[in-house]
């Protein structure tokens, strides 16, 4: 008996608690009538008296300015919101992180977890009127995202081989068991290309990169650097009578301030990500033309956290870690700096990656105890109250990062631990966590969706190396590199979640990092704008089916 | 006259050969590069990746053979290639230079004229109710910083009031063309225009007021009103062709700053000019583009500085050291 995955074995209970979404419309009509195609999702919309309308332009913000609009050469957030409508993956994730089709109709795994089967859609052409078939999945995998991506390259390199049996079929036969394979696959870590425009030696510098081809529903029209980017409808798209927008600007403005008035004064729709300051959320919150959701973040699954550099004394002491962490209140911080647009943390995992485990706690919030904890562990404080100093890195990303840094450096002070603030810009920031040369720093780090793509980097011993994102606080726990290694190529959940339960026990346990809040970028968007936030990638999701009123 | 130009010209040839090697060095004196900032804002690294990229950038070379490479290529006005935005910097440049010149340009001639003519007018009668209000308002404006001036022409036309647009250059969910196209742009200028102009034009307007009213007390002029001059002749071609000396000092300095754009304005506007890009190449540690940027502006400063001098020659001929 072999798992499948498609659109009609998908769960259809998710679809009764999400209100007038689309997907979850068409989730219920295909539970009804299980031979009815996914197309029918428009024609059950209007059934709900919600009559989606063809036309109009939507204006939304975007900042900073995406370097060059083409996927796999880029991965900034704004570059990603953006072509995510002109390239699109083999399927998309629903808000609890289960599978939804879009590029590929269905799935099949085989009993041994080695073969994976995709059944693609059939009618559908890139923006230059050639279909899209097997090969260019096979290209996109084996080829495309290997080279320019080192996240697919974790996935992909299990690949023994791809073959295409028939133009609309894909087989991956896998060299061993991996059990977060089907990852690879979804959003925008993995769209399809054509392999027509791609099969080049220097695909980084292709000269089509400055005209990208995909499948998406809007095609790219016009874009003056500094000041705007058009996407226009593909009327050739391959979902009848879709999109229902004519065009998407997106307006880059570089002042924070600016941006807020902008949406404010409706002069844009929408507006997500960094676009507005955390400050701002409770302003906008109570204006009326405005809607605001924190839904869209469970595939990226941001995580703030201090990072130590555990090579330092005496930060070596977990110990101290723990102590550092429990001086902490995460609940002030979520509150007063990031307007609860979050949760705050309870290990290394969000709630919304698979695998995350409940039952696992930080130590709570105390000052008294986290002094007693430093006097064991035999720092003591001087004549003037301070035990030791540390140079602190502010993250360079914007205002409520530095307030979170003048926090960090306060709490600490209740603990008889001096901080010292060593500031300095984004670049720098990443060339000297590389070189390790700070003793704590603040980072977030997106999860998409498994702690074995997402989380490994950070904690195994494999990846200390002077290269940032990666283990560059040198933990190194024999224990953990064990857990992961074997909870990659478990495929029985239940055997996974808990190797990844003593992950996560060990990880709060040890305290390599200071886990801080689950983050969720709010989007901001006028009440007028229909499905903008469907799935768990947000506003880097298709945008096929949004419409104005 | 020739000769004195042509020296200069080669002094100026010295000194943009100097800008280039201290920005060259300024700018590798900070931590962090290309590559690192590329790793930072994609948020994935490895080391082959991060090699690759310094490769590619060339960036593995010694500090200075990569100097040595890139004088060599600005003196065949190859500028090199953005590794950002991946086109060549000229390109990049050239493309951003109007929408700067636009800015800039406008708002330099409404702070010239409006500053001299405010500054005549005040100067005309010292202590007089118009020179109180002028010199009162321009002090107002010479004394508030840029950013508040911005804010507050933003809030009141922009949110308040509602009849301007608060930022872009035109009006892009509705594509216009020809004149329609031009009123639209205006209308977007309105604002940054404005705040760019309401600083200079105080100085202007102090700057003239000051150098009239001590070209007044000269005796040239009290001969040219015994020769029967009438009082416009004697304001106008008189005193004001003397006391503009000052004026055109500054001047030259401000059109010097026309090419560099307003780094503050353009990015509070989101103006899609120079000054904008040169604050998103410094954010990404863009080298080549950066480098192109200070260049460019700084060829633009020393072409005025010599035409000032000129100025200078024409306006008063006792001035002759060039």
């Amino acid at each position: 008996m072999s798992e499948s995955i498609s659109s009609r074995g998908n769960n259809p209970t998710t679809a009764t608690n999400t209100g007038p979404s689309r997907r979850a419309l068409l989730k219920a009509g295909v539970a009804a009538a299980a031979t009815v195609p996914f197309l029918m999702r428009v024609d059950e919309a209007i059934a709900q008296g919600i009559a989606p309308k063809r036309g109009g332009t939507l204006t939304s913000l975007l900042t900073p300015e995406p370097p060059v609009l083409m996927v796999g050469v880029n991965a900034q957030a704004p570059t990603l919101t953006v072509v995510s409508k002109i390239f699109q993956p083999l399927f998309t994730y629903t808000p609890t992180l289960d599978f939804e089709p879009v590029l590929a109709k269905s799935w099949t795994v085989s009993d041994d977890k080695k073969v994976y089967t995709f059944r693609l859609q059939e009618n559908v052409k890139f923006h230059d009127g050639k279909p899209m078939t097997a090969d260019d999945v096979i290209f996109s995998a084996m080829k495309f995202w290997m080279t320019l991506s080192l996240r697919a390259r974790i996935v992909f390199a299990r690949i023994e081989k791809a073959e295409a049996p028939d133009p609309h079929t894909v087989v991956f036969t896998l060299k061993e068991p991996f059990a977060p394979f089907l990852y690879g696959f979804g959003g925008t870590g993995f769209t399809i290309v054509p392999k027509h425009l791609y099969d080049v030696a220097d695909m980084r510098n292709n000269p089509n990169n400055a005209k990208p081809v995909g499948t998406g529903p809007f095609k790219l029209a016009e874009w003056q650097r500094g000041s705007f980017i058009r996407l226009r409808r593909n009327d050739d798209y391959w979902k009848p009578n879709q999109p229902y927008l004519d065009e998407i600007v997106y307006r880059i403005v570089p002042d924070s301030q600016s941006r807020a008035v902008a949406l404010q004064s409706g002069q844009v729709q929408l507006a997500g990500g960094n676009d507005i300051e955390p400050f701002d959320l409770p302003r906008f919150q109570a204006q009326q033309n405005l809607s605001v959701t924190l839904k869209g973040w469970e595939y990226y699954g941001p995580l703030a956290w201090i990072d130590i550099n555990k090579r330092v004394k005496p930060l070596d002491d977990a110990r101290v870690r723990r102590a550092m962490s429990m001086a902490l209140d995460r609940n002030f911080i979520l509150q007063k700096l990031w307007f609860n647009s979050g949760k705050v943390a309870t290990g290394p995992l969000c709630e919304t990656t698979k695998f995350y485990d409940a039952s696992v706690k930080l130590p709570p919030f105390d000052i008294a105890a986290a002094n007693k904890l430093l006097d064991e562990a035999g720092h003591k404080a001087d004549g003037s109250g301070v035990r030791f100093t540390i140079r602190h890195m502010p993250l360079p990303y914007g205002e409520v990062w530095t307030r979170l840094s003048e926090y960090f450096r306060a709490s600490m002070q209740k603990i008889g631990i001096n901080v010292t603030m060593d500031t300095t810009d984004a670049g720098g920031h990443t060339a000297r966590m590389a070189k390790w040369d700070y003793d704590t720093s603040i980072n977030y780090i997106y999860q998409v969706g498994d702690a074995n793509i997402g989380m490994e980097q950070y904690f195994t011993s494999e990846n200390i190396k002077n290269v940032a994102f990666n283990n560059v606080g040198g933990y190194n726990n024999p224990r953990i590199d064990e857990i992961l290694a074997k909870a990659r190529f478990e495929i029985n959940p239940t055997e996974r979640q808990k190797l990844l339960s003593e992950f996560q026990r060990i990880a709060v346990e040890d305290m390599p990092y200071i886990y801080l809040i689950q983050m969720s970028f709010p989007t901001y968007y006028s009440k007028k704008l229909n499905n903008t936030i469907t799935t768990a990638m947000g506003i880097a999701d298709d945008f096929d089916d949004v419409f104005l009123t | 006259m020739p000769r004195l130009i042509g020296w200069r010209v080669l002094k100026m040839a010295a000194m943009v050969l100097a800008i280039v090697v201290v920005n060259f060095l300024l700018i590798h004196a900070a931590p962090g590069d290309p590559a690192s900032a590329i790793a930072g804002q994609s948020g994935q690294a490895d080391a082959e990746f991060m090699q690759q990229l310094r490769e590619q950038f060339g960036l593995d070379k010694p500090l200075p053979v990569q100097l040595w490479i890139y004088v060599q290529k600005v003196l065949t006005l190859d500028l090199g290639v953005s590794h950002r935005l991946q086109r060549p910097v000229l390109t990049v440049i050239f493309e951003r230079l109007p929408a700067t010149l636009l800015l800039t340009g406008t708002a330099f001639a409404i702070a010239l004229s409006s500053g001299i003519a405010l500054g005549v007018r005040a100067a005309r009668k010292p202590g007089g109710v118009a020179d109180t209000i002028i010199m009162g308002v321009s002090l107002f404006f010479y004394a508030t910083p840029l950013f508040l001036v911005g804010i507050v022409l933003v809030l009141v036309f922009g949110v308040w009031l509602n009849w301007l647009p608060t930022f872009g250059m035109e009006t892009v969910d509705v594509p216009l063309h020809g004149l329609a196209r031009m009123a639209d742009i205006a209308h977007h200028a309105i604002l940054p225009v404005v705040t760019l102009a309401v600083f200079y034009s105080a100085v202007y307007v102090r700057l003239t007021r000051a150098s009239m009213v001590e070209v007044s007390s000269h005796p040239f002029i009290k001969t040219a009103r015994a020769k029967g001059a009438t009082e416009g002749r004697i304001t106008w071609v008189h005193v004001l062709r003397n006391a503009l000396l000052p004026v055109i000092t500054l001047a030259g300095i401000q059109a010097g700053h026309l090419i560099g754009g307003s780094v503050l304005v353009e990015t509070v506007f989101a103006w899609p000019g120079i000054g904008s890009l040169a604050f998103e190449a410094l954010l990404a540690r863009d080298y080549d583009l950066l480098l192109g940027i200070f260049l460019c502006t700084s060829v633009v400063v020393l072409i005025f500085n010599l035409l000032t001098d000129l100025l200078y020659l024409a306006f008063d001929p006792r001035v002759q050291a060039l």
